[in-house]
């Protein structure tokens, strides 16, 4: 199965198996080796590698619908955003009475409020099987709205784009407003456990990690399964020549949709990852500069080849983190320059470089 | 009604009545009346801006006439459908401009082509079946790019790219064609090939050509449809239309 859906994808592979001997290596030399051994790698740093490989995710689902589909979004980070809160939902009930306030029945910040009691969309996430299907039921159910009326109305190109940007901006405001029920300006945050861990454990790192990496693979084969099939030859051939498409008889705006839920619920997923890994989830997140910055992983990554997305997203994220260490204030003219120089120099991308010209499976 | 319904038998394939489009108050199609026969090969020609594109845009679903009637195969009522259902009940379209999927290779453009359920569910789970991979080699086969199947459709010559959208229609199976400007940027070498395919098309299927080029559908001959202002001028054998005094005023101002 595996075989299939990676034959002629080199940069799948490689990539695939790297990720699978970090998810295994690394915990153990997390966990098994003293700290002061050269091999041993520290919690943190397993706990922003993990954060990563969410952005990895991010990149790879973004990459699906604007290197495969042709539609690029600048709103991506909404659905993330979804996932992530969804997540942190999840989290908050599980604080119970250990809030500041202390109060069993309410997160802080409704007491805060003053709420009598909890909003029906609070309902059910106590338990963890409801919030992990609103992890990808809320950011599908968004997707495919949005989809339908964009897709059915053939609206595309830049004028989509656009209104993906519109709609990650107007969930930010929303979001931002206490009445709006899901922590306002401050989010969700000071969680306490996961499924009856303690959060911050070493233990729970290494397992959000591990998790983390599972969940990049699933969502690599996953994407693959599509662009290797049928279906995924006639979503490049809308990308090329919609109309032409349309001639052959294909509903171009059925494919368009159910390539951007899926790309919605790996987004999703990402962010519901994301979310125990930092401790925090707030409006932010939906900040449009946000869905540019993971365009601009997949530009730099190389598009249509979703290990590009991939490779792109980790890049750029060690990049910063190791830029902000050094000269905190020029990350943003540096992420800039990056961008523009691999347009010029990298049109294909990093994977650009590796991969030979375009040749089929 | 009964007066227009009696140039039309059981045999025309394609029936277009009384339709009339305008954009911005100019007719580019104005009661315009054309019967295909069922099998037949035939050539439309007229000056641009006579309104060949938009009759074809009409035929496919791409533009909504303002009135008239449409059908196809007797009771098949064409303004109602919309691109796909018109393109899955049998009707094909060559493009003027090629347009190939440039991304995809000679054979990923037949295999996107060929006749088949068009679901994007289906066509996640499952490949093509040996019937459509048979009806494919047999396609590149005619078109003759046999040995090109693993190109990508970009590196093709113009004339390659006209072959292969052709070939694209021929695995789609449809019962009319229609080929907007098939030899347009074609060597003549390429064009006499062109023809011979097209002519050897007609009868098993019903093809319908739209031409500049009066060298190349003298070749074809066939029954030829001068448009005009967005009606028919004149209809007959290329002959014919030559000797027509009202053809040669449009075409030569006289």
């Amino acid at each position: 199965m595996m075989g299939t859906l990676l034959r002629g994808d080199r940069g799948g592979q490689v990539l695939l198996t790297v990720l699978a001997i970090c998810a295994v290596v690394m915990p153990m030399c997390n966990l098994m080796l003293p700290v002061e051994h050269p091999w041993h790698v520290s919690t943190y740093q397993l706990n922003l590698f993990g954060k990563y490989l969410c952005y990895a995710l991010l990149a790879m689902s973004v990459d699906l619908v604007w290197g495969y589909m042709g539609f690029l979004s600048l709103g991506h980070g909404a659905f993330f955003g979804l996932g992530g809160y969804a997540m942190g939902m999840y989290l908050m009930r599980q604080i119970g009475d250990r809030g500041v306030y202390g109060n069993p029945e309410l997160p802080d910040f409704m007491v805060f409020l003053n709420w009598e009691s909890l909003p029906w969309y609070w309902w059910g996430f106590d338990f963890f099987p409801v919030a992990l299907i609103a992890v990808f039921l809320v950011p599908g159910l968004l997707a495919f709205i949005f989809g339908w009326l964009a897709f059915r109305s053939r609206v595309n190109g830049v004028y989509l784009s656009i209104i993906s940007q519109a709609m990650t901006y107007a969930l930010m405001l929303a979001f931002f407003r206490n009445e709006f029920g899901f922590g306002g300006n401050n989010g969700l945050t000071d969680f306490k456990d996961i499924l009856g861990f303690p959060i911050s454990a070493q233990g729970t790192r290494v397992a959000l990690f591990v998790a983390s990496a599972v969940a990049v693979i699933a969502g690599y084969l996953l994407c693959r399964s599509i662009v290797q099939s049928r279906a995924g030859r006639v979503v490049v051939a809308i990308r090329d020549a919609e109309d032409r498409a349309r001639f052959l008889g294909y509903r171009v705006e059925s494919y368009q949709l159910l390539v951007l839920v899926i790309s919605a619920m790996l987004a999703g997923l990402a962010g519901a990852l994301y979310v125990p890994q930092v401790g925090i989830i707030n409006p932010g997140e939906f900040s449009p500069l946000n869905s540019i910055e993971i365009v601009i992983w997949v530009a730099i990554g190389g598009r249509a080849t979703l290990y590009g997305a991939v490779l792109g997203a980790l890049l750029v994220s060690f990049s910063k983190s190791w830029f902000t260490a050094v000269l905190p204030d020029y990350w943003i003219f540096a992420l800039g320059a990056l961008f523009v120089l691999s347009t010029l120099l990298l049109p294909a991308g990093v994977a650009g470089i590796t991969r030979r010209r375009v040749t089929s499976t | 009604m009964n007066a227009l319904t009696a140039k039309s038998d059981a045999s025309t394939l394609l029936y277009m009545e009384d339709v009339t489009v305008s954009f911005d108050g100019f007719k580019a199609i104005n009661q315009l009346n054309l019967y295909i026969e069922e099998g037949e090969l035939r050539c439309i020609i007229g000056p641009n801006g006579a309104g060949k594109s938009t009759m074809m845009d009409i035929v496919t679903g791409k533009t909504r006439p303002d009135k008239g009637v449409v059908t196809f195969g007797g009771d098949i009522d064409l303004l109602a459908l919309d691109e796909p259902e018109i393109a899955t009940i049998g009707i094909g379209r060559k493009f003027q401009k090629p347009t190939v999927f440039e991304a995809l290779t000679v054979f990923e453009n037949l295999e996107v082509a060929v006749e088949g359920e068009r679901s994007p569910g289906f066509n996640w789970r499952y490949g093509l079946s040996n019937l459509q991979k048979e009806r494919i080699a047999d396609v590149a086969e005619i078109i003759g790019l046999s040995d090109q199947l693993g190109a990508p459709a970009q590196i093709l010559s113009h004339g390659q790219k006209q072959w292969l959208e052709i070939g694209m229609l021929l695995v789609q199976k449809p019962r009319l064609l229609l080929v907007d400007e098939p030899v347009a940027g074609m060597t003549h070498q390429e064009m006499d090939r062109t023809g011979e395919l097209l002519v050897s098309l007609a009868g098993s299927h019903t093809v319908v050509v739209v031409e500049h080029d009066m060298d190349f559908v003298r070749s074809l001959d066939s029954r030829v449809t001068v448009l005009h202002q967005g009606s028919v001028l004149a209809e007959g054998s290329m002959t014919d239309i030559q000797a027509n005094t009202e053809v040669k005023r449009v075409y030569l101002g006289e």
